[in-house]
């Protein structure tokens, strides 16, 4: 249990909220006493504002009556309940009138507004005979003390008035102020410490459940997935990505099973030939010219192992998606009338046709090298096969948009593929249907177009001609392109 | 193995190169092949030593394999570069991607090689990139025996005979002359005249180099364009 709790305080929501939590009860504190501050000098502004009008009211008693009416005035107010305090003393400070019995030493020798609260007695509210220890120095404070604040004045005939107001109500005030604030904030201490715990333990849950498939994965079963509840939330996103890069991660490492198994089969066959080529021309005696001939197969062998080869790396590093092969604006209408120039010669020697249809520009984004090899990959099996299979061999090589795409196809009118099935397992890796054993090459001449097809965005596609094979390569249309 | 294939077309220039690789075997065959071709080899078996030699020392061409130990190819190819060296570099690579060739050839050097090559394709290059026989680019006519092309006005004669070619065929020519007397292989062609790297799989180059030679041999006594075996073609008067 108390392990738990660890692991959720360490959890990124527990601490987000602790931290907002911190931050907030900071921010009700300075709150609390701003507010309390501010009321209470509120409350103080206007105690000073009632001293002011009573000392103009004893100021206007004193110039019509000297100091009998100002004294019988005082006495007269200071009698009423809930009075102000009053005193009058002589220059050496010993009460001669008022409501006070005594008050802090010191208070009476200020002149004008006292500068912080003092503490009083009023009469009848403590031991008379406290009154003047109170007034000498060094007197211990009072019992029933109050707190006030008061102006402090000299009259004319040198005798001192103090006119002041107790401070009760503001202190009061103050006081249930603050405890209101306190109570509320730690209300809300206690609400955020729940939500803290709830918000906590969820994300937790949630992690948990996380870790452990993914746990689940790192043991080996690829095909698991992550939990997502539907809620829509961060978590949900997360884990549809991480998920999203696990389906990426099969197809990639499936991919890399297939070549391995691919080279293993595809390579062993012709390094094998290789092998027993050496092995036979060694075996008995023979003429140099002969074993020149054996060298040379040898050779020509390897040069097609190594073609091999490349052709299984690329193809790999295409459909893996992460070559970094660099990436222009092409026009595919160059790039066939190149490869067709190319082929027209060699189409030629053998009796085929190599025409052209392209009219107008057809810009994709994509590699010049790679769309040159796949169209003469693709444009190199069509005069193969169509070579001698009819009267007139001819490949059409046409270039045309519909909708939002660009059709590059090539056609040609030889045997073509009758069989739907073998059409569509063509492009496969090292699939030869039978019919095209006799013919040399690697059997990866169309995957390797089909993979730079596809790693150009768009896709290929086998379909019969009648007579004949159609390759369509469908490319995605730029915007404004052509 | 009494017989490199160089020794097929020894070259009258013999030339001081440079073989940065740190494979023995390669190197030791590397050496032995090229000297036989009648050109002086020194290896280095990695990319320190080598920067240090070629820093150092003058030769006509350096051949550096792209991936060695202390020091990586690129960077001795670069740091060779920066300090003013401007011997020209074939980089071999085991690396032959679209990207890697490109990276390669920004990287300073002259020309690349993918291995695993053939010893003809490797010694057709280094003759070709050889800095004393490299001046013809500046030449607007070149001419061999009594074949004649002029750059500018896209004509080519032949005895004084003005010979039809197609653009392409033209810039077939064109290469051809410019290494006039040097071996030029297949794939050489393909990329200087095609701008193509791949592999064409069926020997259309080969078709397109006897059409060219029908038009500028065909009604002329002498051959002009030779093919030289198991390498490639050799354009050459008399």
């Amino acid at each position: 249990m108390l392990a738990r709790l660890t692991a959720m305080m360490r959890t990124t929501a527990a601490r987000l909220s602790a931290l907002y939590l911190l931050l907030f009860a900071v921010c009700a504190v300075v709150l609390v006493f701003y507010m309390t501050s501010l009321s209470a000098r509120m409350l103080t502004g206007q105690t000073m504002e009632t001293i002011n009008e009573e000392v103009q009211g004893l100021g206007l008693a004193y110039q019509r009556g000297g100091l009998p009416l100002l004294v019988r005035t005082i006495e007269r107010r200071a009698r009423q309940p809930g009075a102000n305090l009053y005193l009058i003393a002589d220059p050496n400070g010993r009460i001669l009138s008022g409501n006070v019995e005594s008050l802090d030493a010191g208070v009476l020798e200020i002149d004008g507004w006292t500068e912080r609260p003092f503490a009083y007695q009023r009469f009848g509210e403590g031991s008379g005979e406290r009154n003047r220890a109170a007034l000498e120095p060094g007197a211990r404070p009072l019992d029933a003390r109050h707190n006030a604040i008061a102006v402090v004045l000299r009259l004319p005939n040198q005798m001192i008035m103090l006119v002041g107001r107790d401070l009760g109500e503001p202190e009061r005030f103050k006081v249930v102020v603050q405890r209101a604030l306190m109570f509320a904030l730690g209300m809300m201490c206690l609400g955020a410490l729940l939500i803290w715990f709830f918000v906590g333990r969820r994300a937790l849950k949630r992690i948990d459940s996380v870790s452990e498939a993914s746990a689940r994965i790192m043991e080996g079963d690829l095909t698991r997935r992550l939990p997502v509840t539907g809620a829509g939330d961060e978590f949900d996103r997360l884990s549809e990505n991480l998920n999203a890069m696990l389906g990426r991660i099969g197809t990639l490492n499936e991919g890399l099973r297939q070549v391995s198994d691919n080279i293993a089969h595809d390579l062993k066959t012709p390094l094998t030939r290789l092998r027993n080529r050496a092995e036979a021309a060694l075996a008995g005696k023979r003429k140099p010219v002969e074993y020149r001939e054996a060298l040379e197969a040898t050779i020509a062998e390897s040069d097609q192992l190594i073609r091999t080869f490349n052709a299984i790396l690329m193809i790999s590093r295409l459909e893996a998606g992460y070559s970094a092969e660099s990436v222009t604006k092409v026009d595919l209408a160059d790039a066939v009338r190149d490869v067709v120039e190319l082929y027209e010669p060699a189409a030629e020697d053998v009796g085929v046709a190599l025409e052209a249809s392209v009219d107008g520009s057809f810009v994709v984004d994509g590699n010049r090298e790679l769309i040159g090899q796949a169209l003469s990959n693709v444009v190199d099996n069509a005069i193969k096969y169509s070579a001698g299979a009819s009267e007139n061999p001819r490949v059409i090589v046409s270039l045309e948009k519909t909708g939002n795409e660009i059709r590059l196809q090539i056609s040609d009118n030889g045997p073509g593929i009758p069989d739907e099935a073998d059409r569509q397992r063509a492009t496969e890796r090292f699939v030869r249907l039978e019919e095209s054993r006799s013919q040399p090459g690697s059997g990866l001449g169309l995957s390797l177009a089909k993979a730079i097809v596809r790693f150009h965005g768009g896709q290929l596609d086998l379909s019969a001609n009648d007579p004949g094979l159609s390759v369509t390569m469908v490319f995605p249309d730029m915007k404004g392109g052509g | 193995m009494d017989s490199a294939p160089g020794k097929d077309f020894a070259y009258k220039t013999a030339m001081k190169i440079l073989v940065i690789e740190d494979d023995r075997e390669a190197a030791d065959y590397l050496q032995k092949a090229l000297s036989e071709a009648g050109h002086t080899a020194h290896l280095a078996a990695d990319g320190e030593t080598g920067f240090a030699i070629a820093d150092s020392s003058d030769y006509d061409v350096l051949v550096v394999d792209r991936m060695l130990p202390r020091r990586d190819g690129l960077s001795v190819i670069a740091e060779l570069r920066s300090h003013g060296n401007k011997t020209p570099v074939l980089i071999l690579s085991a690396l032959g991607e679209v990207d890697d060739r490109v990276t390669g050839l920004r990287a300073g050097g002259d020309d690349y090689l993918t291995k695993p090559y053939a010893f003809s394709e490797l010694l057709a290059r280094v003759e070709v990139l050889n800095r004393r026989a490299g001046t013809k680019e500046v030449e607007t006519v070149y001419r061999s025996g009594d074949l004649e092309l002029d750059r500018l006005s896209h004509t080519v004669r032949r005895a004084g005979k003005e010979i039809t070619l197609q653009p392409r065929e033209f810039r077939l020519l064109e290469y051809l002359m410019r290494h006039a007397g040097q071996v030029v292989t297949r794939t050489m062609l393909l990329e200087n005249v095609w701008d193509y790297h791949f592999d064409p799989q069926t020997n259309v180059i080969d078709v397109h180099v006897s059409r060219l030679r029908g038009k500028i041999e065909k009604g002329f006594d002498s051959p002009v364009l030779h093919t030289v075996r198991g390498a490639g073609y050799m354009l050459k008067a008399g």
